[in-house]
Order: C-alpha cells, then structure tokens, then sequence
C-alpha cells in the first residue's frame, strides 16, 4: 500500500506488523512509529481546529505535529517512539470515554 | 507648577478586574474616571487565576454580591462587545471517602445557600457516577450547581478596560504609582514619570499591592502575596462540562479542573510556589507541578492519559481570614479600597466593580459589604 | 573536597566534547539526552540495525561524525548516561527529568546546557498541510531512518542546509523536483569574505549546487514563496513561487522541505533564568553568554547551537571550552592554553556565521506580505490575519501579550516554529522595530509532560 514517505535504503529488515486504526500494518524493525505509519499511509491525524490533515513536520521531537494515540487512550509522539510489535494505534483522538467506578 | 496634572472625579490605582469593572460601571453614571496600571492590563491575579465562576463554597454572606456578579457575566458578550469566554456549564465540587463529614458540611451550606437563591444539587454513589463518570473511586459525594460556570481571565480585565475606554475613561498602562497623599479636597496620586493625578475620589484596587497605598494613608493591612499554581492540558474532544474542584482542608489537595470550548483542559490547585511582588513575578516550582497532577489523578483518573503543555503562575493578594479588603476608608473620606481578594475574586469581580461604582457615585449599596472593612485591621 | 556535581543536558557535538573533558579531569558527568541514540541531529546516528557507511550518511562530515559517535561510546562507562530523557524544568539547582511517565530529580553544582537547534521557519500559505516538512526533518527522515519524505519533493528556504539535504536525497535516489532558494547570488558574493573563514565549507556548498544541476534538479535563487497548494484531507500537491525575474511558477510535487537555517532551543537556558539580549544581525533573542560558555547564572554553561548558531564543528570546541570552564570555576587544574585556543577558534566560527547571515538572511520583510489567511502558528491554526487584527483590537504588541490575546505561540511546540515569524508579523503590522516585540517567556515543561508522571508502577 502506498505511503507518504518513500523507502530508499535499509529494505532488509525484519518485518513488524502493527494495527492502525484496526487494520494490520506491516513495517520494519527499527522505524519510528512515524515511519511505519507514513509508510503506508499519508496521514498521522486530524488537526484539532479544523485545517486538515498532520503528517509530523521536524522529525526531531520539537514540533509536537505527529502525535497519535494507542488504543488503551494513551499517546505518542510517533517520531520518537520506536516501533514495537503488537502496537496498536489510533489515528484520531479516542473520544472522552470515562469508565464507570461505582 | 512644572508637573502634568491630570484631573478626573474618580482615580483608580490598579488595572485588574476591580478596577477595570468599577471604572466601566462609574462611566456608566456618568462619572469621570482615570485607571492607572504599573504594567498592563489584568496581568496578575486577574489574568492568571483559573477562571472559576462560581457562587458555590462562597461564604453565605457573600452571595448576594456574587448574585449580582452573575448577572452581568449573564450579559456580558453585549456589555463588553467581545467573547470572554463565560460557559454557564456547571461547577461541582466533591469531597473524598476518608472526610465523610465534609458531605454533611455540603448539605447544611446547600440548604443555607437556597434561601438565597442558589440550587444545589447534592449527588452520592451510582447517581454521581452516571452523571460524572469521570470521578475516581475515592470521590464520595459531590455538590453540583447548574448555574455555576467558567471563563477565561486572560480576557476579562482587559475587555472591560476597552469598554470603559470606549465609553471615555482614561487607562494609563506602564504607570507605576510612587506616591498618594490628600492635599485639601483632593487626591494627588504622583507616577515613576513625574506626572501627577488629582480626583476628590481614590479607588485602590491593585491587588497584592494594595497595602503599598493603604498604608501611606495610615491604613496598612498583612496582606501576603501568592502564586497560583496553574497548568493546562494539550486539546482534546469536548466532554467536561461543569468545572471541578474538590473540597478538603489540605491545600495540597485542594484541586481543580475546566475544560475550555477548544478542549484543553485547565488544571489548577496543590501546593503553591513563591510570589515575588517587587518583581512582579511568581513561579511554579515543579515540585508543585507534580503535587497537583498527583491529585488530579486522583480525582480524575481518565485525565492520567493526557499530556500538560503549559504551567503559569501570577500574584495574587491574601488576607489572613480571606475576605477582601473592599468598601470606604476607615480614616480618609474619599477615599476607598477593593484589593486582597484570597483567590476568590474572579466570579464576583464584576459586582465588586458595579457595587463601588453605586457606593462611590450614590454614596450607598444595599450589597452587604460591612464584613470587608480596612477597620477591622486597624491597631493589628 | 567532595567531587561536583556536573550535568550536561544533550548527547551531540558540544554535550558530547563538554563531557569528554569533564571525564578526563576525573569528573563523572550525568549525561542527558532526549534521543535513543547520541550524536545529536547533524551526526545523528541510524537505528542499530541499519547498515550504511558513514560515507553515505554524512558525506564529507562522515569523519568528524563517526570520531564524535567513537568519542561519546568510549565515554559511556564514565559517566552516568540517561538516553531518552526530558529535562522538563530546572529550579533551585536542580534539574527535573521525565523519561516516559517516570519523574527523576538531579541535583546539580554546575549545568551544562548544550540543547541544540532546530530548523528556523517563515511560514507560507499552505504550510500547515500535510506533506511540509523542516528541512532538518527531510534530513532525519534520510539519515536516521532511509526514506524520502515523498515521491516528488521540492525543497525551499535558504541556508547551507538546503543544498545540503537536496543533495543527500538525489544521491540518495529521490526524486528531488527543485531546489528553491529565496536568497539571491549577491548576497552570498557580499558574505564571501566572511565565508571564506572556512574556506572547506564553502566549497562543499559550491559542489553541492553543481552536483544538483548534473542531476537535472531545477534550481532556482531569488524566489518569492506565494503558496504550498493541496488540500486539507489529501496534504501537499505543489509549490507556487515567484522566480527572481518575476514569473509566477507551479511545480506539482507532494512534499516541501522548508526552512531557512537554524534557531537555538533556548527554552531550558530561559527556566534557568539565563539572561537573554536581542541579537540584530539575526533579529533573534540568544542567551547572553561569555567566551567561555558563563552564562549570566553562576554555575550554567551554554554550548553548541543551543546558545547560538555557529555549526557542529564550533559546537564540539564550545562544548569542550564549557567542560573547562566548569572545571575552572570549581578550582580544578584545567590547561588554559588550551581554554585560550578553543575560545579563539569559536569566535572564528563566530566569523563565519555571521557571513552566513549575510548570505542567507532570515526572511523577514516575508512576514508582512504574508497573506491573511496564512497560518502563522501551526499548533493552534492562527492565521496572520487573526494576529494582525488581535493586535489592532487589543494594541498587543508585546509577545506574550499577544499570545495571550491571540493563542500564537500556545500550542504543544511553544511558539518554536512561529514565535520568530509572530514577533515579524507584529512588529510590521504595529510599525515597531522587532526587538520592541520582545520575547516569549519560555515556561515549563518544555516539552508536553504526561499528568502520569510519577506514578510509580509504569
């Protein structure tokens, strides 16, 4: 599946495969989570006041555009988390869901 | 004389909330007024507080003045010609399972405070889950009132210092006063620069720094400068309506919490860092940071997923039994005192301001304010 | 006497050298750094399952880079290493570090902060969509992880960066589009004397130009940024720009590289109350600091790019001259002829950046042509035009005032990619000179912190 971001180099690498919004997704050990994402995708998420679509911008943890989230609610910043097997992720903001602790 | 003068009816030491409603509510009446601010409008308490607008938890007495508050929060997109951000989303405060007897505490205000006019709802177990999911496990029992809500400080003052600009009272930033004193029938209030202003009336309203002025007129007041410890969440989809806070004896667990129209979600509350009014600074020690997100965890244990981006902090004034300072001076005629609001001015500020614009253009309020007499520091 | 107490915050070049030093007097530093791996962003180093040469990966700098990868690994058993790690705030000598949700406390008797930079942006209409990136990001993405950012891609700024990345990914096999520079050729002609300090650096700049010729890679000087087409859901789908004799042109492409060199991360200097001073040739606020790295705090130190932006090669030189004057100010024996050669070899690279501010200018008369509609601060979507009339409303005209009115500045990034442009946007708007704007005020955490800190099971 095409991605944003375009393969040139270091192809033999082990695979690794994520879900993305519940849908396997096949990246390689040692991306960033950005990368395995944008491999295969164009989006990370939906800016917060209606101008679109993000896809990360500095690459280098200082912009704070490439934020996504896991499925349990928690999130991360996906150009500085290494990708790991079994992620699941979000690519749109989990909705305020408050378990009940009566 | 080689000094400007500036004349008006009214002069008013200090920029915040006070002194910018009261200055609106004298041009209201026709009375002409010049503010003065060292810095820039709302700055400091007014500006950095978080924002709560609540009648609830205000002493009983108080009530009737922050009725009136509310209904010019009500109007107040038409009165002051912009968005400041007033939701009339509700404001609950909860008590922990380990101080039951706050509970009782909460039943016997609500019934105080339905005399005058203010409904609360008391709600325990599954009824304060369904409605507010969001509590942790340790929350026992909460009071809720629908009429309670929020706004954003940043904002406030400053839309009122335009209003009452519009409606022509001077506002003088970057005005840092150095000396007030009583020549004959009027106040001369000196500036850094040299320039001098004169009115038979002199308002003090500059927060932390109102016992600087008290005290040249033989007035001074403990008022102790303090910090808010503020903070704030990156956005996130709209879910929390009223604001939050917690109701204990301990500072350190006294927390709050609002979720903004845009989403982010303003934490406030824990321990406090050090205020520095000489330098118009104060600081969040991150030592407190973490105090207070410990807490809101606590509280709010969903709220653990997210991420803070900011902290602030300002200067607020303290007295000793947390009223304000707030109504004529005990030993000066013309002369009076709205300062020193303990971290409760935000919600009532507004009637602060319509109450001294009554008192000093008619000379009388029917709004109680005995109670917050300079008198009762006087040969403290 | 008890052994002080030194953290240096950041693994690149200068945090890198100021710890080698401090190690080979005896000392056992606490090395702080936000990445996985050391080295920083100019040597950053791929993941570890990565096999391209260091010939590959930085060229002409892949000596320097792999003798600064050898330094800092043979550096590990002396120090107290804390890799992915955020120093979130620094007070009453202390610095307050997250590493995911877990919080860690560090005293201090002397600082060395050595934070690094990153790209410095003018935004253009369009920027905001998916598909721009900063030029250093273009880079990371080739060099620490071997993609492209896109499959036809356009790279647009000025600065030696630009050359540099353009390069690196034709050579990398990219389709690289054009190269779009705003900077004209006199302005490099007038630098020349300046540049010519480092005589090595600018030749490679000369080679990379004639090396993207060859590669049939358009290269244009002189342009005017008018607009990154696309769409909201889609992202990036071209350039539009002015070329120097005044023809509008479209280049279709689904990424843009941008930037115009390089901005100091100031933030951590600003918490620890460092004193700042307005710097007019690059109309930025830079911590003041002596030619040692002193900064105006008793006990911080300030290297690298972090305090102002003189290259990897200074970066390692200041960086060792903080470690020794660390060592100095602590009564500890330090060689000062050495001190005296590194202090005079950071301020030749001071010569040098101050002719590549001259050759490549930060673009400010860009700011206030920007059209209304312009986002100005990404995290928040502000438009200029939002900005402009919050400073007429309100008459703020002073940074944090204007903030606070407008939300520029008061998103997750803290104003780094717009707080440069913002202060552009108000100064021409309100008619004041830029450095009457001021400056935000850096506030803590300098980077989004969890609520979860400190919860003790992870």
């Amino acid at each position: 599946m095409p991605g944003r971001f375009v393969r040139l180099a270091e192809t033999a690498r082990p695979e690794i495969t994520i879900h993305v919004d519940g849908a396997p997704v096949q990246a390689l050990e040692g991306d960033t989570l950005m990368v395995a994402l944008l491999g295969s995708g164009m989006t990370l998420r939906t800016s917060e006041f209606g101008d679109g679509k993000r896809a990360g911008f500095c690459l280098m943890g200082a912009c704070q555009d490439c934020w996504v989230w896991t499925e349990e609610g928690g999130r991360l910043r996906a150009c500085s988390t290494q990708l790991a097997d079994g992620m699941r992720i979000s690519t749109s903001q989990p909705e305020a869901t408050w378990p009940n602790l009566a | 004389m080689s000094r400007a003068e500036h004349a008006s009816d009214v002069v008013i030491v200090g920029g915040g909330l006070m002194g910018t409603s009261t200055a609106l509510f004298l041009r209201q009446r026709g009375v002409s007024v010049t503010l003065l601010e060292t810095d820039l409008i709302g700055r400091q308490a007014s500006g950095t507080n978080f924002g709560n607008v609540r009648r609830q938890g205000r002493p009983i007495s108080q009530l009737p003045l922050a009725n009136r508050a509310i209904e010019i929060w009500r109007k107040s997109k038409e009165l002051l010609g912009s968005d400041i951000e007033y939701l009339q989303s509700g404001h609950i405060r909860v008590c922990y399972r380990e101080r039951p007897e706050l509970q009782g505490q909460m039943e016997d205000y609500a019934d105080e405070a339905r005399h005058t006019g203010l409904d609360l709802e008391m709600l325990t177990g599954n009824a304060l889950r369904a409605r507010f999911p969001f509590f942790g496990p340790d929350v026992l029992a909460g009071s809720y009132s629908a009429m309670d809500g929020h706004a954003n400080p940043r904002l406030v003052a400053p839309a009122f210092a335009r209003a009452a600009q519009r409606l022509g009272a001077a506002i003088r930033e970057n005005t840092r006063i150095v000396n007030a004193e009583k020549i004959g029938e009027d106040f001369h209030v000196t500036a850094e620069d040299g320039r001098v202003f004169r009115a038979p009336v002199l308002l003090i309203t500059a927060g932390a720094w109102g016992n600087a002025l008290s005290a040249q007129f033989g007035e001074p007041v403990p008022i102790v400068a303090r910090g808010p410890n503020m903070s704030v969440t990156e956005p996130v989809p709209y879910a929390i309506a009223p604001a939050v806070g917690v109701m204990t004896p301990l500072e350190e667990e006294t927390v709050y919490f609002r979720q903004v129209a845009r989403g982010n979600i303003v934490l406030g509350g824990s321990t406090r860092g050090p205020s520095y009014p000489g330098d118009y600074r104060s600081y969040v020690l991150p030592q407190n940071t973490l105090s207070q997100l410990k807490q809101i965890r606590r509280l709010a244990p969903a709220l653990a997923n997210l991420n803070i981006i900011r902290v602030w902090s300002g200067i607020e004034g303290y007295m000793p039994d947390s009223l304000p300072v707030m109504g004529p001076s005990a030993a000066q005629s013309g002369l009076f005192y709205a300062f020193g609001f303990s971290g409760s001015g935000f919600q009532i500020g507004p009637g602060v301001g319509e109450t001294m614009a009554e008192l000093i253009g008619s000379g009388a309020t029917d709004i109680p304010i005995g109670g917050y007499s300079i008198a009762r520091f006087a040969g403290a | 006497m008890a052994e002080p107490r030194i953290v240096v915050v950041g693994a690149g070049p200068a945090g890198v050298r100021a710890a080698e030093a401090l190690v080979a007097a005896g000392i056992r530093p606490i090395v702080i750094d936000e990445g996985r791996r050391a080295g920083g962003q100019i040597y950053r180093r791929q993941p570890e399952n990565f096999t391209r040469s260091y010939e590959t990966l930085y060229g002409t700098e892949a000596g320097r880079a792999e003798a600064l990868h050898t330094s800092f690994d043979a550096l590990t058993p002396h120090i107290d290493y804390l890799p992915e790690t955020l120093v979130w705030n620094i007070a009453e000598r202390h610095v307050w570090t997250a590493s995911g949700t877990r919080q860690r406390t560090i005293p201090f008797d002397a600082l060395i902060l050595c934070t690094g930079a990153t790209d410095r942006l003018m935004p253009v209409k369009g920027w905001h969509q998916a598909g721009t990136y900063s030029l250093g990001g273009a880079q990371v993405a080739l060099k620490s992880q071997g993609c492209a950012i896109g499959s036809r891609i356009v790279f647009m700024g000025s600065g030696a960066l630009l050359y540099l990345v353009a390069t690196q990914y034709v050579k990398a096999g990219a389709n690289v589009a054009a190269v779009l520079d705003t900077s004209r050729f006199a302005s490099r002609v007038r630098a020349l004397p300046r540049l010519l300090a480092q005589p090595a650096v600018l030749w490679n700049g000369v080679a990379l130009t004639l090396a993207l010729k060859r590669a049939g890679v358009e290269v244009h000087t002189g342009i005017e940024p008018v607009e990154i087409e696309g769409s909201a859901d889609q992202g990036v789908s071209g350039i539009t720009f002015d070329t120097a004799g005044g023809e509008r042109r479209t280049i279709a492409c689904d990424a843009v590289a941008l930037g115009y060199h390089l901005r100091p991360e100031t933030q951590l200097a600003d918490l620890a109350r460092c004193e700042f001073a307005f710097d007019a040739a690059t109309r930025q606020w830079l911590p003041v600091r002596d030619g040692d790295g002193r900064s105006s705090v008793a006990g911080v130190y300030l290297a690298g790019d972090g305090a102002k932006i003189l290259g990897a090669r200074s970066a390692e030189a200041s960086g060792r001259l903080a470690g020794l004057a660390a060592l100095a100010d602590r009564g500890l024996p330090v060689d000062l002829a050495e001190m005296t050669a590194l202090r005079s070899q950071v301020a030749g690279y001071a010569r040098f950046a101050s002719g590549l501010a001259l050759a490549f200018p930060w673009p400010a008369a860009q700011a206030a042509n920007l059209s209304d509609d312009t986002i100005v601060c990404r995290c928040e979507a502000i438009s200029a035009g939002e900005l402009r009339a919050t400073v007429a409303r309100t008459g703020a005209q002073e940074a944090n005032r204007a903030k606070a009115f407008s939300r520029v500045g008061m998103g997750r990034c803290q104003g780094r990619y717009c707080g440069h442009a913002a202060a552009e946007v108000i100064a021409a708007c309100a008619d004041i000179p830029v450095e009457q704007v001021g400056r935000l005020r850096g506030q803590a955490p300098v980077k989004p912190l969890p609520i979860a800190i400190g919860e003790e099971a992870e």
